[in-house]
């Protein structure tokens, strides 16, 4: 029988798995049924990471191990970077499950998109608690195939064509992880995540295979974490409606990409080995030009959900830049942005979402005046927009301001560029929509008409559709200001930067 | 040369008259044929392998595995020889067209 | 006692029940479902009683080879009866379904039930068969229900596709059998435990191997001997299709693999080797690229077939090295039945969207997603298995076989098993893609529900079979061929006199090797110990 820490983790995975395989048999007009079990799992999840949380901060051990071969095997761990990432996860899914189920009514095949939805988060999950390269392949391939029904939800041909490039994209990008993976498992044997790294035994006339392995790791999981040019999927991907981009773009796909990446450089090959080997600026080149990359295009995207992407694509690379700076202050500026830019971007997400859905706004152009009509909405979206460009009290400052003093740290005054230029260009794209939405009149279609369902008369929107963004927006405050306190994002994370650069 | 080795060569040598047949013959029942002929040379083969164990007993094993080799020929004939009437009786056709990778 | 039990219920009882169905018709489907649960319960009673005592092996009528003949069970051929078993209760539920819908008419459709007995039986002896003479006796039967199966409806194109399959199937069994007679003429036995003891690569032996291989590829179906397959496997009706490519085809495999790693110096072979990996690895990249580029959708899907068998020919070259050697041979074996649980789903799906839109065409499936949630998840689930993703068998055994190429230094083959994987991906989102176009329905016919979910569980077998990893390599590990340090020096007598006794566990025939202790065997010993 399985004791309570080994059957921990799994349940944890499992819950969204069991209530994903339940939607999938019933029918499609059991709505009530159907919201309790998203409801209800999504609340057991949350449950259940904190009984994990309790018993890591209590001192005890959650794994799961089952074998497979001889080498390999499948394994949970919940170390300190995985439960920051899963508490990430469960949260944020139990708030785009209530703003899901109020944005779409009664739209069809919302069977199939729970049932995904839950698989989606399963795999996540599955990712965050991976204590090892197999079983973080094993739910970052599940992840893709979770994910292509979600993208493809509408099944328009704008959709499919959307979903066909995004599986282009990850299906060779898995393929890459895959190859990597197997080969440098070749190299050092079965290994599980260790802080520091596991390289301390390997010789050096394999180094220059490690760097081709890196290298591949690195194009492998950069294609879910939209590192340019291997980013194409992600603005394409926006075809799909509000609550997936939300999930996809906070926390499911561009974050497992990333927290890949995080893996692989702190707890595969070790940060100060990255530095040895001379992979870690190569890196750091390739997040900066992401980070410029994405905010030029973002100055000149009109549709919003683009703009948003490609803000998310350039966002998502300080966690790499963070990584790449070898640096523990830099470290914790990249891992604590993790959740920082989670919560601000699906922010974003849901504050565009209700844009479009109550006004039929979505393009920029059409948001002057907005904020009168929708004035939490629109809170809410001001919070995330100033959070990105790095203003204080917002979560996105403190990680922007670690970010800079880790690469003053090291030396490497450059990346100090890159953050200002990155910081202008956000408030060149963020400032104007701000200022547009509250201070300019309304002059777009939308301010002709009057609302028409009945909760946009009193509400601006569906309570379930406000609920959440302000609830991230208030959250980016908090974060920010008491970013000090213990069991803050920042605090947790400094905690798992100690261990990996304690001597 | 030994008697055997002279019924083996003979094998032999339908096996590839019967193989050639088999293939280059368009008609199906001339495919059967050249099938059977090429049996028929497996078996010789097989008989003649009997005949060379010492003594003047043959090899029992060999002639079993000819006899249940003939069984499963003619099954298998019988079983192409329905096909292929069935298939004249659906087309008018006795052969088949030649089977390349399709577009 | 055990094994006459399961040997009547393996193969006597299905041999039986085809013949007495024949005769009276409603015996027919009654038989096929006693059959089907009685092969289930046999092959895994077959797969936990090897596992725990070792390899079994049965006089028939209690005559010793080489007059008499034996079955014999070691982990390998415990696995593939479970595959026979799974695959074949799912064939049969939808068999059941869908003959009850067709319009073809009642006699013809009904004489699937005992035909697919007889199928049965001779697949099971096949994979029990102790000696190669008794392989090609089975492996005959094989063939002809299988024609018989795709010939059944009398439809024009399965006619043809029927003929030219049994034309070519009995010229490769006269080769195989001009083989098998070479190679009793040399080494006066066909027992193939005999045999593999005593091979010597001199001319009339390397002339039999090369018989009996160009025999058994063709029934294979590598490239380029494949031409047959796709005509065959998509004009049969669909629960012949399904039975074709997951299991027929694994039969005659299942042959090479056993005589290429027991029976001949494969060390000795390397450039024979090196030649069937080369045909796999273009069987993957040819047989993906046809697939992604036919209209016809059961045609697609035995493409597939063709793609999919190369991968089970790359480790003949891989096994060359000792380090990597099981793990590349049981990632083969793995990926074989992976393969069968899914095609067999991929092709009764198929079937079931062709009933459904009465077309066979793939654009016809645009949209259907909607009216057939179950089948479009069926075919989904098996196809992603098919590009061998996570968490089905076929990933471990692709991880596996990427493990051993990298190991082996063959990167060439490492690319192309990850190259054959985006070319599936291409060729299963193709339809996936249509099917969930949300176009407005045309309307589709209702599937009836044993063919809908016999099909999804098949795929759900398929996806999750990667959990039974390590039971399923155990079993592979009883007696594999990787603990025989193959010393052909030792002579017939000795071998005959340590084979007399029956049930003898793995560790007898390691013991009588006499130097070099490969990996294989401590790896087996541990097994043993690990009980």
């Amino acid at each position: 029988m399985m004791s309570w820490s080994e059957l921990l983790p799994l349940l944890v995975v499992a819950s969204s798995l069991v209530s994903g395989g339940l939607i999938v048999l019933l029918d499609e007009k059991q709505k009530t049924a159907r919201t309790i079990l998203n409801l209800g799992g999504a609340v057991l999840k949350v449950v259940l990471v904190g009984f994990l949380l309790r018993g890591v901060a209590r001192g005890s051990v959650y794994e799961f191990h089952f074998p497979l071969t001889d080498d390999l095997e499948f394994a949970l761990h919940a170390s300190p970077l995985s439960l920051f990432f899963v508490t990430l996860s469960a949260g944020l899914w139990l708030l785009t499950t209530i703003y899901a189920i109020g944005y779409f009514e009664d739209s069809p095949n919302l069977d199939r998109f729970f049932a995904f939805f839950s698989f989606c988060v399963c795999a996540t999950t599955g990712i965050a608690l991976a204590a090892n390269m197999l079983t973080f392949v094993i739910f970052y391939e599940i992840l893709t195939l979770t994910t292509y029904p979600l993208v493809v939800h509408s099944g328009t041909p704008a959709a499919m064509r959307g979903g066909r490039i995004y599986l282009i994209y990850t299906i060779v990008g898995g393929a890459v992880v895959m190859l990597a993976a197997v080969w440098l498992q070749s190299i050092v044997g079965t290994y599980e995540f260790t802080q520091r790294g596991i390289m301390a035994d390997v010789s050096p006339d394999r180094y220059g295979e490690l760097r081709w392995i890196f290298a591949l790791l690195m194009i492998g999981f950069g294609v879910k974490a939209a590192l340019v040019p291997l980013h194409g999927w992600l603005p394409n991907a926006m075809v799909a409606p509000a609550p997936v981009s939300a999930l996809l773009h906070a926390v499911a796909v561009v974050k497992a990409g990333a927290f890949g990446i995080v893996r692989v450089v702190y707890d595969v090959y070790g940060v100060e080995f990255c530095r040895q080997i001379a992979v870690t600026t190569p890196l750091a080149v390739a997040a900066s030009v992401t980070i410029v990359y994405g905010s030029v295009r973002a100055v000149y995207q009109d549709n919003l959900k683009r703009r948003l992407a490609f803000s998310t694509i350039s966002q998502v690379s300080y966690i790499v830049l963070g990584t790449a700076v070898v640096g523990p202050l830099a470290t914790t500026g990249g891992i604590v942005h993790l959740v920082h830019q989670g919560l601000m971007k699906i922010t974003l997400f849901f504050a565009a979402g209700n844009l479009a859905r109550a006004l039929g706004v979505h393009k920029v152009s059409e948001m002057e005046g907005v904020g009168k009509r929708m004035p939490w909405t629109m809170a809410a979206f001001t919070v995330g927009a100033l959070g990105m460009i790095g203003m204080p009290p917002m979560a996105g400052f403190i990680s922007k301001w670690y970010l800079g003093r880790g690469a003053l740290e090291t030396g490497q005054g450059w990346v100090v560029g890159v953050l200002v230029a990155s910081t202008i260009l956000n408030a060149i794209y963020f400032l104007p929509i701000v200022y547009a939405a509250w201070f300019k009149p309304a002059t777009a279609a939308w301010a002709k008409q009057k609302p028409t369902d009945a909760s946009e008369v009193r509400l601006e929107t569906r309570w379930s559709l406000l609920v959440p963004p302000v609830a991230t927006g208030l959250l980016t405050v908090l974060i920010g200001l008491f970013a000090n306190v213990p069991f803050s994002p920042l605090d947790w994370t400094k905690f798992i930067v100690e261990q990996e650069y304690l001597p | 040369m030994t008697q055997p080795i002279l019924y083996a060569l003979a094998g032999a040598v339908m096996i590839g008259i019967g193989l050639f047949g088999a293939m280059s013959c368009a008609h199906v029942l001339r495919k059967m044929i050249g099938l059977n002929i090429m049996g028929a040379g497996t078996f010789l083969v097989l008989i003649s392998l009997a005949r060379r164990t010492p003594g003047p007993v043959p090899d029992p094993v060999p002639h079993a595995m000819v006899l249940t080799g003939i069984v499963v020929a003619v099954s298998a004939t019988a079983l192409a020889l329905a096909l292929l009437r069935r298939y004249y009786r659906e087309t008018g056709r006795t052969q088949l067209e030649p089977a390349g990778d399709q577009a | 006692m055990m094994f006459e039990i399961l040997f009547f219920g393996l193969v006597v009882l299905p041999l039986l029940g085809g013949c007495l169905a024949f005769l009276w018709r409603p015996l027919a489907v009654p038989a096929n479902g006693l059959v089907v649960v009685v092969q289930l319960v046999c092959g895994f009673g077959l797969a936990s009683k090897v596992m725990a005592e070792g390899p079994l092996t049965y006089e028939a009528g209690g005559w010793d080879a080489p007059l008499g003949i034996n079955m014999y069970a070691d982990g390998l051929t415990a696995l593939m009866l479970v595959m026979v078993a799974v695959v074949a209760a799912a064939v049969v539920v939808y068999a059941d379904g869908a003959i009850s819908l067709s319009d073809q008419t009642m006699d013809d459709q009904q004489l699937f039930w005992p035909i697919n007995l007889l199928l049965l039986a001779s697949l099971n002896a096949l994979f029990l068969s102790g000696d190669i003479f008794n392989l090609y006796v089975t492996l005959e039967l094989l063939t002809l229900s299988a024609v018989a199966l795709i010939g059944l409806v009398g439809k024009v194109d399965a006619l043809a596709a029927a003929l030219r399959y049994l034309l070519i199937a009995i010229a490769a069994s006269l080769l195989y059998l001009l083989g098998v007679a070479i190679l009793y003429s040399v080494y006066g036995n066909v027992d193939w435990q005999l045999l593999g003891g005593e091979f010597r690569p001199d001319a009339p032996s390397l002339l039999a191997i090369a018989l009996i291989l160009s025999g058994l590829l063709l029934k294979t179906a590598v490239f380029p001997l494949h031409f047959w397959l796709p005509a065959a496997h998509a004009s049969a009706p669909t629960p012949a299709s399904a039975l074709l490519s997951a299991l027929v085809l694994k039969a005659s495999f299942f042959i090479i693999l056993r005589l290429w790693f027991s029976v001949f110096p494969f060390q000795d072979l390397r450039a024979a080797g090196l030649l069937l990996t080369s045909l796999g690895v273009a069987a993957i990249l040819w047989g993906s690229v046809q697939a992604i580029r036919q209209t016809h959708l059961k045609l697609m899907v035995a493409y597939s077939t063709v793609a999919q068998i190369g991968y089970l020919f790359l480790v003949f070259s891989l096994a060359g090295e000792p380090s990597v050697a099981f793990d590349a041979w049981s990632a083969t074996a793995l990926f074989a039945v992976s393969h069968a649980f899914a095609k067999a789903s991929v092709f009764l799906a198929a079937g079931s969207l062709q009933y459904a839109t009465g077309s066979g065409e793939i654009e016809s499936l645009a949209g259907v997603a909607q009216q057939q949630p179950v089948t479009t998840l069926a075919f989904a689930t098996a196809g992603v298995v098919l590009i061998g993703l996570p968490p089905s068998g076929a990933f471990i055994a692709k991880w596996l076989l990427l493990g051993a190429a990298i190991k082996a230094g063959q990167w060439p083959l490492a690319a192309v098993i990850l190259i054959g994987g985006v070319l599936a991906a291409i060729y299963v989102f193709r339809v996936v893609g249509l099917l969930m176009l949300s176009d407005p329905p045309k309307p589709t016919r209702p599937i009836p529900g044993r063919m809908q979910y016999a099909a999804l569980s098949l795929a759900i077998m398929a996806a999750t079979l990667g959990v039974v990893t390590a039971p399923a390599l155990r079993l592979l590990g009883v007696d594999a061929p990787f603990g025989r340090a193959a010393d052909q020096s030792l002579s017939v007598a000795e071998v005959v006199k340590t084979f007399g006794s029956s049930e003898s566990s793995s560790k007898l025939w390691t013991s009588s090797a006499t130097d070099g202790i490969s990996e294989g065997v401590i790896e087996e010993a541990s097994n043993d110990e690990l009980e």
